[in-house]
């Protein structure tokens, strides 16, 4: 069973498709008291960063996830502003991060982008997992994801790391600390490698 | 690499698909939700729905109708038609769609760009520009599925975009809309040199030269095509249809390792 976290930021109907697909049950957590017998968490998020953690400040899962995922160690995987949040701080926003795992979200430097559009960095880019990552299996050749975002997760510990993207830098696409995943890009928009990837979650 | 995004750009009219030519005649094409199925086998990279009814009319965009596309949709999708408020633009994000295009509430209230990429991000949102020629020169944005003269001059009003906050701009020509003869080139490049945010050119494509006469020119861009992707052959059959993985890297100039050649 995988959990949705539903805190008013992002997508939960499109990876409930996708794992209604690949037959894995699901269930959407709006509030504190929906967080009980949590196996896997998914931490979705588009918007801009302040917007999503002020959503997710007042959503009164706060406390819960953070001892979820913190002291009991279930697995979670944070999706595009979902794992920027993850970390410390973001240079798009105020607000703390979640100090899930010790990072900062920076924004792209554009003048090391070679091609005149800029940013957003957005479309289908390549992903380059490290070996045998389990939750690349299948995708460590020829996969591409689709990405839209602008600030980068630059961890502060590089073994954090699990993939990397360029886009005028070598970025990490993925990052894995113990039982905490993140994902820069957006594995439910992302076809059949987007589904592989959300499938190899649900098997970790 | 980041690739360029091939975008099919379809058409919602009375709960149908239709296709125009020059923004006029809508030719229903099929239904909304059995497209994006029939999209998400052909794995495209994004695909863009416009309701042309609901400024026209002015109606509240069909909420339920966004939510049946979303759910259904394995790529990226991008919607526009008849947004007006911050309010609206949180309720379709909400509903999982990933871009919101504005144009004739821009066009009226630039500002209201400023106010949605704040709540939003600018990357999630898009301005569509339709835009025609002027008979003694240069160009003109027209709104109203191109009904209603603005005076704004597009090329100028790009830019300001830009300032404002803006994710991305489509540009949609309606002399070339439907006619398949290739897109704007003149226009195109009069944007792309003035502006830094992703562009998405649409109008004119009847055939996959034509998107690659784009790349080759511009490298990384969104390319996005109504008729070219729902007919087929001379007497424009509905069929829908997009290239494949291998035909794209072929546009993209990709080899099968993934490698630019």
């Amino acid at each position: 069973m995988i959990t949705l976290i539903d805190y008013g930021v992002g997508n939960i109907f499109a990876f409930q498709n996708v794992y209604k697909r690949l037959d894995i049950p699901t269930k959407i957590a709006k509030a504190a008291e929906d967080l009980i017998d949590v196996e896997k968490l998914i931490l979705p998020g588009v918007g801009s960063f302040d917007y999503a953690m002020n959503q997710l400040n007042n959503s009164g899962m706060r406390d819960r996830l953070d001892e979820l995922v913190l002291v009991k160690k279930v697995p979670v995987i944070g999706i595009c502003v979902g794992m920027q949040m993850m970390g410390n701080r973001s240079d798009e926003g105020k607000l703390a991060g979640l100090n899930w795992i010790d990072a900062e979200i920076l924004k792209f430097n554009e003048s090391l982008i070679q091609q005149r559009t800029k940013l957003p960095h957005m479309g289908w880019n390549d992903v380059s997992p490290i070996e045998n990552h389990p939750l690349f299996i299948g995708l460590e050749k020829e996969a591409i994801f689709y990405f839209l975002h602008s600030f980068y997760f630059k961890c502060n510990n590089s073994n954090d790391s699990i993939a990397n993207s360029e886009y005028g830098i070598s970025f990490s696409s993925a990052i894995n600390h113990n039982n905490i995943y993140g994902i820069q890009f957006h594995p439910e928009k992302s076809h059949q490698y987007g589904e592989k990837l959300l499938h190899n979650f649900a098997k970790l | 690499m980041l690739r360029p995004r091939i975008i099919p750009s379809l058409l919602l009219h009375d709960k149908g698909l239709v296709k125009t030519v020059n923004f006029k005649s809508p030719k229903y094409v099929g239904d909304p939700i059995n497209a994006v199925r029939i999209f998400n086998e052909k794995e495209v990279d994004e695909l863009a729905f416009f309701d042309i009814d609901a400024t026209v009319l002015n109606k509240e965009p069909d909420y339920i109708l966004i939510e049946k596309l979303a759910n259904q949709s394995r790529m990226p999708l991008c919607y526009g038609g008849g947004v007006k408020t911050v309010e609206q633009a949180q309720k379709i994000f909400g509903l999982g769609i990933e871009k919101i295009a504005l144009s004739s509430a821009v066009i009226q209230n630039p500002q209201l760009v400023t106010l949605i990429a704040e709540r939003v991000g600018s990357q999630s949102v898009i301005v569509v520009l339709d835009i025609k020629k002027k008979l003694l020169g240069g160009y003109e944005i027209y709104t109203h599925n191109g009904k209603k003269s603005t005076g704004i001059n597009p090329i100028k009003f790009a830019k300001e975009l830009e300032q404002l906050g803006a994710g991305e701009l489509i540009i949609n020509s309606i002399d070339q809309d439907g006619v398949m003869k290739g897109y704007d080139m003149n226009l195109i490049d009069k944007i792309a040199e003035n502006i830094s945010i992703p562009l998405t050119v649409l109008g004119g494509a009847g055939s996959i030269n034509d998107i690659e006469k784009v790349i080759n020119k511009h490298g990384v861009m969104g390319v996005a095509a109504g008729s070219l992707f729902v007919f087929k052959g001379p007497y424009k059959a509905v069929l829908i249809n997009y290239p494949t993985q291998s035909e794209k890297n072929k546009v993209f100039k990709i080899n099968e390792n993934g490698n630019t050649k």
